[in-house]
């Protein structure tokens, strides 16, 4: 489903290049959960960026179902993460300007997968339905990330990439929204990768790999 | 403790120098707009004092013959030896090589010492002032063509632009008024042992000193006034911007300033080294507002001198002088400007509370507050619109009319404006065009302040260019009603008139006399027009309002006509008596006929019959006709062959049009320039609006273009988002604009110069403007639209990672 070879990247920092990724090799198969683990600066958010697409790589190789994403164009990854990738990021992120309900639909709706009976299963799954009308600034933490967890779900995409997404709640509203997520992406048979410092989140997905140093690295 | 204090808030500057460059571009070039009018109006104003001063009208009774321009000399040695204190003056205009100075005479020995024109009574100067070949003084503003033959020129202080001073006889000679004289100065105290009409054998009007630069300044007054409402409203633009970004900075700087106050900086030394912070940023800008105000000024004043000339005769100085009183007064409003814009924002310092989380659903409360009291503050104003518009009876009253009109509808616009996207956004299909409506709502918050300025500058560019085409397309009406005759000439002299008369009167179809007379009626000057009885007049003059037969009364003697602006400042109607001084003393009681348009003319004007007024002011040049012929050309030719008369003198209808109508051009450049300046600065509040904006947009943005819209599709976005607020605020000017309009053709322009306009509506032109706030719009977010089309994946990414 995703094969990551001989993954290169580097940064710029004071005019030195400064890197980050030094040859990743991952492979993940279809519907596995797997935890990405490691100290800060290892690389993680990074290796999870460049599988979403949202940034490139300056060597190796990164497979998506059978896609190569070395050498696609700006257009060409945008229709990648608008159509097969789903992200959670830790700070929600969440569009200020809509409304829960609005928010929670908008990537299915930008897919063009819009379900209504979806939807309303899934906002009913996530606890929401009585806050869709409310705006995301109205929400507590771990409403708003159940949000963004909704609404990386909604389109039904293969591969959830989730980037810390319990990072800023506290044990009992993670360990709430980590069920949601993992019932819902387990319902809609997608692949997780999650990025994780917990090594009891870790515990709860099927493999982890860790980083160290920018290379996968035994524990 | 304090330098410490300001060199960490000066810190924020250097991480973010454009929001530095911003603040102060907004306040240079609000300062520049409202400092560059103030230097052209003070410019204006010294020279018309200096003219009175020059003159002597600003301290000194003055003997005017009552019907006449002159006055034989004999009156004034007969009053002096009757024990009058009076000293003769002579005046008149010369042109040389094209350019028109005023010629002033004067009699050194008894003028009064006060006179800055008269030359020291000890010094050298006064043998050559009284010689044979004389002497001219001038200021040395005053340039004389190299090539004029006049007899020696000496620079001297105290004397008003283009005006050459020199003996009474030499004066006579070069304005060719042998024995003749213009005016006396009344000395203070003066007394004769007769009365003087019964000394003089003549009736003069006694004119009272006018401290305030004279008639001039008060006929002035309107179009200065117009020039400081233009510069205000540029000021008031230029200060949304600087609002804009002290806002800005406020909301970046707020977790510092916690900080600070955390860490023990005393609330109030915090307030203290902010202001001096405010202060020094406001002298900078001011400093560079006033010197950019002068290039302003200096580049607009020949323009503005030219139309003071053309409309009221007024010698203004086409240089400009550096003013310590309007440097300072630059600096002080740059000062009270940012004082202004910056209020707000150090109020909510010294109210923000030391702990304070964020409080989205306060904030949205305050908001949904401060929106109302807007909304609040909205009605208001356009209530007192409402009411001024009925009974406005002063031109202040008619700029608060138009203020209150302008700021009005500046306040509502944020609250039409969310209304409008709200509907929108409830309407909106597709996730991209819902995001796109509901984001742009929000945007408006911060948007909202530079959309008011565009709107205040869209909506005065509507409101001005309907009055000045309106007023283009009435005038050139006008003048093809009144300048129905084919040759306009001028003789040299009342001989020369009679011989021209009896010449025409053989040679064309109808020669009409145009004699007029210069009375005071109350302190107020007026023309007294004479018309011939002939068709040109009953069929072509354009009435505003006429009692029947209003011409055959004239024709009989009892009927007069009057112009608009008399009408008007004197409350005249049709039906209404009027009663005429007469140089013999005499009442001559006029029963008004009809009013008739008269625009471009500040004069009160009187139209009765010629041969009447002939009689009645026996003194009248008869110099000028109006022919009507049918071979124009010819009779032309012939004329100036005949009596050697030059082409200024003999002028065909299509030429005085011309002339007309050039004047017309002229006048409004400057409301032209200004109008374009204050736009201009409108694209910069939005350009600086937009462009600040950018920097807090990518949280908002990063999240879409994660879930699949490239960089591109975002840019559009935006630039759509912009255009289309842009689009809605163009619309909603166009009423505004109209509004400003109807009060400046029907409340201002009355109460300015007496005339009211039709106001004729340009839809086309509404359009091009429409055009050209879009192309505002877009270039004011092409430049942050490019770099959102441009951020870097990892400017994004830093928006969701907080490491690597």
């Amino acid at each position: 489903m995703l094969t990551v070879t001989d993954l290169h990247k580097s940064f710029e920092t004071a005019g030195q290049p400064l890197p980050v990724l030094r040859g990743v090799d991952l492979a993940v198969t279809r519907g596995e959960c797997v935890a990405l683990t490691g100290e800060s600066g290892s690389g993680k958010s990074t290796l999870l960026h460049l599988i979403a697409a949202l940034d490139t790589f300056d060597a190796g190789s990164i497979r998506l179902e059978g896609q190569e994403l070395a050498g696609l164009n700006d257009r060409a990854r945008a229709d990648l993460r608008r159509n097969r990738v789903g992200v959670i990021f830790q700070q929600f992120n969440l569009i200020p300007s809509l409304s829960v309900g609005d928010n929670l639909a908008f990537q299915a709706r930008l897919a063009g997968r819009f379900d209504a009976a979806w939807q309303a299963r899934l906002t009913e799954r996530l606890g929401l339905a009585p806050l869709t009308d409310r705006w995301p600034e109205q929400l507590s933490g771990g409403q708003q990330q159940r949000v963004a967890v909704g609404r990386a779900i909604a389109a039904r995409p293969a591969l959830v990439l989730a980037d810390e997404p319990t990072g800023n709640l506290d044990e009992a509203t993670g360990g709430a929204v980590m069920d949601l997520l993992l019932d819902l992406v387990a319902e809609t048979q997608a692949t997780l990768l999650m990025v994780t410092h917990s090594a009891a989140l870790a515990a709860r997905l099927d493999r982890r790999v860790h980083l160290s140093l920018g290379q996968v690295s035994a524990l | 403790m304090n330098r410490l204090i300001l060199r960490t808030l000066l810190s924020h500057w250097r991480s973010r120098p454009f929001q530095i460059v911003t603040l102060l571009l907004g306040l240079t070039v609000a300062t520049a707009l409202w400092s560059g009018v103030q230097a052209i109006n003070a410019e204006a104003r010294a020279s018309y004092a200096q003219a009175a001063a020059t003159l002597g009208t600003d301290r000194f009774d003055s003997l005017q013959p009552r019907g006449a321009e002159t006055f034989d000399q004999d009156a004034y040695i007969a009053l002096r030896r009757a024990g009058w204190d009076v000293s003769p003056v002579v005046e008149g205009s010369l042109r040389l090589g094209g350019e028109r100075y005023r010629v002033l005479g004067i009699d050194p020995v008894t003028a009064p010492t006060s006179l800055p024109a008269r030359p020291d009574l000890q010094g050298p100067d006064l043998t050559d002032f009284l010689g044979p070949t004389g002497l001219i003084l001038i200021s040395a503003s005053t340039t004389l063509p190299p090539d004029a033959d006049l007899p020696p020129v000496r620079v001297v202080e105290g004397i008003a632009p283009g005006t050459l001073v020199m003996d009474i006889g030499l004066a006579q000679t070069l304005l060719t008024m042998p024995g003749q004289l213009s005016r006396l100065i009344l000395l203070p105290g003066a007394q004769g042992t007769q009365p003087i009409a019964e000394a003089s054998g003549v009736v003069f009007d006694r004119i009272a000193p006018r401290g305030d630069g004279g008639g001039i300044a008060a006929l002035t007054d309107s179009f200065h006034l117009n020039l400081t409402a233009f510069g205000f409203l540029a000021f008031a633009v230029g200060l949304f911007i600087v609002y804009s970004s002290i806002g800005l900075a406020f909301e970046q700087r707020k977790p510092m300033l916690r900080t600070l106050r955390a860490l023990g900086v005393p609330l109030r030394r915090l307030m203290l080294v902010m202001v001096a912070e405010l202060t020094a940023l406001a002298l900078l800008a001011g400093i560079a507002g006033v010197a950019l105000g002068y290039l302003i000024a200096a580049s607009l004043l020949p323009d503005v001198a030219a139309t003071l000339e053309g409309l009221y005769g007024a010698q203004v100085s086409g240089s400009l002088s550096l003013r310590p009183a309007w440097w300072a007064t630059g600096l002080l409003i740059a000062m009270g400007g940012a004082a202004l814009a910056a209020g707000d924002t150090l109020w909510r310092t010294a109210r923000m509370p030391l702990l304070s989380a964020a409080m989205p659903e306060a904030w949205h409360g305050a908001q949904a507050r401060a929106q109302f009291w807007q909304g609040i503050a909205a009605l208001g104003c356009f209530a007192l619109a409402l009411v001024l518009c009925f009974t406005a009876s002063s031109l202040t009253a008619g700029f608060v009319l138009m203020g209150a009109l302008l700021i009005g509808a500046a306040l509502a616009l944020p609250l039409v404006l969310a209304t409008i996207l709200r509907i929108g956004a409830a309407h909106a299909r597709g996730p991209l065009s819902q995001w796109g409506w509901a984001d742009a709502r929000q945007q408006m918050s911060r948007l909202s302040l530079a959309l008011m300025a565009l709107l205040l500058a869209l909506s005065a560019n509507i409101g001005v260019g309907t009055m000045v085409m309106s007023f283009r397309d009435t005038f050139t009406g006008w003048l093809d009603q009144r300048l129905v005759a084919e040759v306009y000439v001028t003789a040299s002299d009342a001989e020369q008139g009679r011989v021209i008369q009896a010449w025409a009167t053989d040679r064309v179809d109808a020669v009409l006399p145009i004699w007029s007379a210069e009375a005071r009626l109350g302190a107020v000057p007026i023309s007294i027009y004479g018309v011939a009885q002939h068709p040109t007049y009953s069929e072509h003059w354009p009435l505003i309002e006429a009692l029947p037969g209003a011409w055959q009364s004239v024709a009989r003697g009892d009927g007069a006509l009057i112009n608009e602006q008399m009408a008007a400042r004197r409350d005249l109607s049709p039906g209404d008596t009027l009663i005429l001084p007469t140089p013999d003393g005499t009442d001559w009681p006029l029963t008004i006929t009809a009013i008739y348009s008269d625009y471009g003319n500040p004069v009160d004007q009187v139209m009765v019959d010629v041969g009447l007024l002939a009689t009645r002011y026996p003194d009248i040049e008869r110099l000028r006709f109006a022919l009507r012929t049918a071979d124009a050309p010819q009779v032309i030719e012939e004329a100036r062959a005949r009596f050697g008369l030059s082409s200024e003198q003999v002028v065909d209808q299509a030429a005085i049009k011309a002339l007309s109508l050039a004047i017309f051009e002229r006048t409004f450049t400057v409301t032209g320039a200004l109008n374009i300046l204050t736009l201009a600065v409108a694209a910069l509040a939005l350009l600086t609006a937009m462009l600040t904006l950018q920097l807090m947009r990518l949280p908002s943005l990063a999240p879409l273009w994660a879930m699949g819209l490239t960089r591109a599709a975002l840019a559009r976005a935006e630039l759509m988002k912009v255009l289309a607020l842009a689009l809605l605020t163009a619309i909603l000017s166009i009423p505004i604009g109209l509004g400003v309009a109807w009060v400046l053709t029907n409340v201002i322009n009355v109460m300015a110069f007496g005339w009211r306009l039709p106001m004729n509506l340009y839809p086309m032109d509404w359009l091009r403007l429409i055009g050209l706030a879009l192309l505002t719009a877009a270039v004011a977010a092409g430049l942050p639209v490019l770099r959102l089309a441009r951020t870097a994946p990892r400017t994004l990414l830093g928006v969701f990672a907080s490491e690597r």
